[in-house]
């Protein structure tokens, strides 16, 4: 008696899901095709990348990225506001290194305008543009690691990145979103409290990458996760016009410190890693690399860190000094038509770009004379990794497809402008 | 690489008829225009030619310039990796011709720029593969990069989620 009663019961659930209507019935669920979306809001995609993934059983036969889930507009915003006041937006596009971003559009600015820097300015926006590659290059490599399963390599890499954010606070007085160049300069000098804190953090920096390294340079599951994952060879790198590390690790030496040379940089000595691989694991380990070639040229860089103005003398185009504004009556005025009506520009259009911490990142300016800019592109590095994520994941796993987005290392702030 | 300037304006002046007028340059950065139906001719030649090798398409900008006539310009990238050279070619679109042929074929990178000029300007890429918006939603009616589009919006343009 009891057991029929169980008997009904179970048949009523069983009858339940039954008359649902199940439109999908597989023989075999790994024989036919089905379509994954991943994101925007999924925590290994690095923000708010969107893909559409085709799979056949578990293996990958399509994707398709969507971007552009925060896109806020800032090439139109550039062509309404003045040169100057441009500059804080430039610190959320690639929100992980805002200081070299500052670098590259004030570097943009300043061919447009044609002025040349004083030479010590020069050697401190070498100093921070490799500061904010090493914060750059050690949330990729901790991510990278996290997403393939060694979560120690991520606290590791964020305890780096902490003092390096200390000492940021130091010298720019935040954390995050800097604002720190100016056109023709700097917002501050480097103090000798901030200087002595960085060459403590160089100091101890190589051992501490070595022991992350240690973690996994030996470690069979994180090199068989990435090992010949993601492989794009030296030729489609080219075509997709990939940039940046990426690109270096599929064995083309292009790094636009050397072949375009901007700053102080012909004056240092650094190498410039590159893989032949063109997988997951040489991407990696590049990074790791141009770390070590980081701290390198900021040792470099302080040494030879000459001793004079940090900004330019021209003062129709670059904002005066905040204590003369108030005490001085032509600093007060400058000022005035600097902020009111910006710098008056030649006519004429511009490209500048230097080597980013995922890439090229450009500035296209065209300018018709006026303070603001007629139209300003944003040539971003991360936009074009993004576009060869179909031919990675091509006829991979789907476990390979966080292995890869992290080895990609896209900022969607930078990708979606 | 004064010299492979040289070199490439001999080219272009030799085989495709472009003279220096059209020519401008800029703080060192040299631009070039060109007219449309030769654009796919050129860049196949810039492309292919062994001397200069324009290998990589870094970018494609669109500008809008508001004129009468010949409102828009495309601007491509254009950089060689043998010569370490970078020069920005251009072409003029006319407010009434807005298409212009996709170098997709050419430099496949392209693909996402081109998208990108087609998202802000509505500027129409003839055999692109996939030429669909890229940053704005598929249903927005504007394109937001042109002068005429207001920096607050249009309201309602963007319908917001319900509450």
């Amino acid at each position: 008696m009891i057991e029929t009663k169980e008997k009904s019961k179970k048949s009523k659930i069983l009858e339940a899901l039954e008359s649902q209507d199940v439109s999908a019935y597989f023989e075999d669920p790994l024989e036919n095709e089905m379509i994954l979306n991943m994101g925007p809001q999924h925590p290994a995609t690095h923000g708010v990348l969107r893909l559409l993934i085709r799979l056949n059983g578990e293996t990958i036969i399509g994707t398709v990225p969507e971007v552009g889930y925060l896109h806020r507009g800032y090439e139109k915003l550039a062509e309404n506001m003045t040169f100057h006041e441009y500059i804080p937006h430039t610190d959320r596009l690639d929100y992980l290194s805002p200081l070299a971003n500052n670098v590259a559009y004030v570097l943009a600015v300043e061919k447009l305008a044609g002025i040349e820097v004083p030479k010590r300015a020069q050697f401190i926006r070498v100093v921070i543009a490799e500061m904010a590659r090493i914060m750059s290059h050690l949330v990729a490599v901790g991510s990278t690691a996290m997403d393939v399963g060694a979560l120690t390599v991520l606290l590791w890499c964020f305890r780096e990145r902490e003092k390096l954010q200390d000492i940021q606070d130091i010298f720019t007085g935040v954390r995050f979103t800097t604002s720190f160049t100016r056109i023709g300069g700097l917002a501050n000098d480097m103090s000798d409290e901030s200087i002595g804190a960085l060459k403590n953090f160089l100091g101890e920096f190589p051992g501490k990458l070595d022991e992350i390294e240690r973690l996994l340079l030996k470690n069979r599951i994180f090199i068989q996760r990435c090992e010949g994952v993601g492989v794009i060879s030296k030729h489609d790198a080219i075509a997709m016009g990939l940039t940046g590390p990426n690109l270096r690790a599929s064995g083309v030496q292009h790094d636009l410190r050397r072949d375009e040379p901007y700053l102080v940089y012909p004056e240092l000595d650094f190498d410039i890693p590159v893989y032949e691989d063109g997988d997951s694991l040489a991407r990696f380990y590049l990074r790791l690399e141009e770390m070590k070639e980081s701290v390198k040229i900021i040792r470099q860089a302080l040494d030879k860190l000459p001793v004079g103005p940090i900004n330019a003398a021209l003062p129709k185009k670059v904002l005066p000094r905040k204590e003369n504004i108030y005490s001085k009556m032509e600093e007060l005025i400058q000022d005035f038509m600097l902020i009111n009506f910006g710098i008056s520009m030649p006519v004429g259009e511009i490209y500048h770009a230097i080597e980013n911490s995922k890439g090229e990142l450009g500035f296209y300016i065209s300018s018709l004379g006026q303070g603001s800019p007629w139209r300003l592109k944003i040539h971003a590095p991360s936009f074009m990794n993004i576009q060869v994520l179909p031919i990675l994941l091509k006829n991979h796993l789907i476990s390979d497809v966080v292995a890869i987005i992290g080895s990609i290392d896209p900022v969607m702030g930078e990708a979606d402008k | 690489m004064k010299n492979l300037k040289q070199v490439l304006l001999d080219k272009l002046a030799n085989n495709f008829n472009i003279s220096n007028e059209s020519t401008q340059e800029c703080q060192g950065d040299l631009t070039i225009v060109i007219p449309k139906e030769k654009l796919l001719d050129i860049c196949t030649f810039l492309r292919d030619d062994f001397e200069l090798s324009f290998d990589m398409c870094k970018d494609v900008v669109g500008v809008d310039y508001n004129r009468h006539e010949y409102r828009f310009e495309v601007v491509y990238n254009l950089y060689s990796l043998k010569n370490k050279f970078r020069f920005l070619l251009k072409v003029k679109v006319d407010e009434s011709n807005i298409h212009i042929p996709s170098v997709v074929d050419i430099w496949p990178g392209a693909n996402w720029p081109e998208r990108e000029v087609y998202d802000f300007f509505g500027i129409i890429f003839d055999r692109h593969p996939d030429l669909r918006r890229i940053y704005m939603p598929e249903e927005f009616e504007y394109f937001p990069l042109r002068k005429e589009f207001p920096l607050m919006g249009i309201h309602g343009s963007i319908p917001l989620p319900y509450k």
